[in-house]
């Protein structure tokens, strides 16, 4: 199992200090895991093709992921399904960094069956920044990048149907934003929806 | 209400219902057969069917953003409240995920008890799928037995940690509870009990004439089409795709116990019951094992009081009784984590119903629905 080789080191028992709940990315202690250089024949052929777009490829826990440059993103993983084999589609999810100039990490977890391996395709975007779907590539994208525009905001160039999936059509605002509180609620559509004054 | 749009739009828009053949009606959000909130928009050519969309989230609690108000211990139980006919399995894959995060690795005890716990809880979840599943077509017996031969299980679930469904059975770092007194001969005795219940089960059902017709050929989806749209699970498995997680990237105590993996050829919904089944006696099959040689020592690995894993992600996913639930943790090395995402099978598998019932007739949807065995708590949660 190529994936769950583990580290040897335990992990750092908690400092006595404790930080701020919920600082965005702190720096990385030095004591525990920390990601190592991912070198494999997928990497390789990657950075023959791409050069400098494949910023970081990493293993973390036994974990492989890439951090690419987002103009790649269409292609890649096209490249990634067809000529690598990554064929399934588990997971399209994002992360809210607000202090970060490009706010946003959009992720793909990626298997491929035929090499029993996972790995995790990254961009980083800018608030209000288009990406192209890979609805075409996967169909499964459709339902899972209506989810990230529901909930984040991102808008999907391509996407057949782009439309909020677990929220109301009407709903204001994107609830996973770190900026979105976790009481708050469009006040607005709950009232003219359910005809009351507050959800709480 | 403000209504949805959707996609479906008679296409001749300029005449009326009474010209068309075509017609849009509504199913559910509140329809036994819908297995929870789950609203189908079906436009309709008499009996066929042309095209659905869901309309769900109607049971939408923001689990992932809870996940990041609460520290790694407080969102535990949160898990189980996603799909709770299997909470148990909800449990397995949260906990191993922080445990994978703070790398550390539950003691060999913990995991057979996580191994018998969660293969009871397959056990229970598809019990309440065929139960479910064969009330939907018309056939009522079925969910009489599984109810009752389900409660075996909750009891022992009880006895265990004192709750039936949303059982919070495990912590971070193996389990709160160690297993009650005469826990393995109770495990032993329904393992006797319930294995002449499977057959009889399969008496009922497997050559009943309507249940065959009902079922066979009904809802095909092709490994090509369960691979591009993320389909994983017992749909998967019954479209011949021999892939489960416990044996591809074994967790827990999976790689020391023998068991086959069950696959259908055709995908229709005949083998999809049938491997799910099957599925019923391989988890019986592995608690057999368990249960003999449950290995002594701690039920609990060193982990921190105040959990502060380091900054990184990670991604850890399990075979849930309905396919690949996985969970995605981000930690920015404080006490609760900076993000979790959920990788539901319920929403992905159900994304397929379009394509399964395309074409089919109308009481088809029904029966693709049960085959499908969401649980709308995962779906929206």
């Amino acid at each position: 199992m190529p994936e769950e080789t583990k580290a040897p080191t335990p992990p750092p028992s908690g400092p006595p200090k404790a930080a701020a709940p919920h600082a965005p990315a702190a720096p990385a202690k030095p004591a525990g895991p920390t990601p190592e250089p991912w070198s494999s024949g997928l990497v390789t052929t990657l950075k023959r093709q791409y050069g400098s777009g494949i910023r970081e490829a990493s293993t973390y826990l036994g974990q492989n992921y890439m951090v690419v440059d987002s103009s790649l993103i269409p292609e890649l993983l096209q490249v990634l399904r067809d000529q690598e084999q990554f064929d399934y589609c588990v997971d399209i999810t994002a992360v809210h960094y607000p202090q970060r100039e490009k706010q946003f990490d959009l992720i793909w977890i990626l298997y491929s069956f035929a090499r029993n391996q996972r790995i995790r395709v990254k961009i980083m975007i800018a608030d209000g920044e288009v990406v192209p779907s890979s609805v075409s590539i996967w169909p499964t994208a459709n339902w899972l990048e209506r989810e990230v525009y529901d909930m984040f905001g991102i808008r999907f160039e391509g996407h057949p149907d782009l439309k909020r999936i677990l929220l109301p059509e009407g709903w204001k605002g994107h609830p996973l934003r770190k900026d979105y509180g976790i009481i708050q609620q469009d006040n607005e559509w709950v009232q003219i929806n359910l005809g009351i004054e507050s959800g709480q | 209400m403000t209504e949805r749009s959707s996609h479906l739009e008679l296409e001749q828009a300029d005449k009326t219902y009474l010209d068309s053949n075509e017609l849009i009606i509504n199913m559910g959000p509140q329809h036994p057969a819908t297995h929870g909130v789950l609203r189908v928009i079906l436009k309709l050519d008499g009996e066929k069917v042309l095209g659905t969309e869901c309309v769900i989230g109607y049971l939408h609690r923001g689990v992932e953003k809870i996940a990041e108000n609460r520290t790694y211990t407080m969102f535990n139980p949160y898990v189980d409240r996603m799909d709770y006919v299997a909470a148990v399995s909800n449990g397995l894959g949260y906990c191993e995920a922080v445990e994978k995060l703070l790398n550390v690795e539950a003691p060999s005890r913990a995991k057979y008890i996580r191994v018998i716990l969660t293969e009871l809880n397959r056990l229970a979840s598809h019990m309440l799928w065929l139960g479910t599943h064969a009330l939907d077509i018309g056939a009522i017996t079925p969910l009489f037995y599984t109810f009752r031969d389900r409660e075996e299980i909750l009891k022992i679930f009880e006895k265990y940690c004192g709750a039936r469904l949303t059982t919070h059975a495990f912590r971070i770092g193996g389990c709160q509870y160690e297993t009650y007194d005469g826990f393995e001969e109770d495990v032993t005795k329904f393992l006797k009990f319930v294995t002449p219940k499977i057959d009889e089960y399969e008496q009922l059902l497997t050559t009943n004439r309507i249940w065959v017709e009902r079922t066979r050929g009904v809802g095909v989806i092709s490994a090509a089409d369960c691979k591009a749209l993320g389909v994983t699970g017992p749909v998967l498995r019954a479209s011949g795709v021999k892939w489960d997680l416990r044996k591809a990237q074994p967790y827990a105590a999976y790689s020391d116990f023998d068991f086959e993996i069950p696959t259908g050829q055709s995908g229709d919904t005949y083998d999809r019951y049938l491997v799910r089944m099957q599925e019923m006696r391989q988890s019986l099959r592995i608690i057999e094992q368990a249960v003999g040689k449950i290995p002594d020592g701690p039920i609990m690995a060193k982990v921190p009081k105040v959990m502060k894993p380091p900054v990184g992600e990670v991604y850890h996913s399990i075979e849930a009784p309905k396919g690949e639930l996985g969970y995605f943790i981000v930690s920015d090395g404080s006490t609760q984590p900076y993000r979790v995402r959920v990788r539901p099978p319920s929403f992905v598998n159900l994304q397929a119903l379009d394509q399964m019932v395309r074409g089919q007739l109308v009481a088809d949807v029904i029966a693709v629905i049960g085959t499908l065995d969401i649980v709308l708590g995962e779906v929206d949660r």
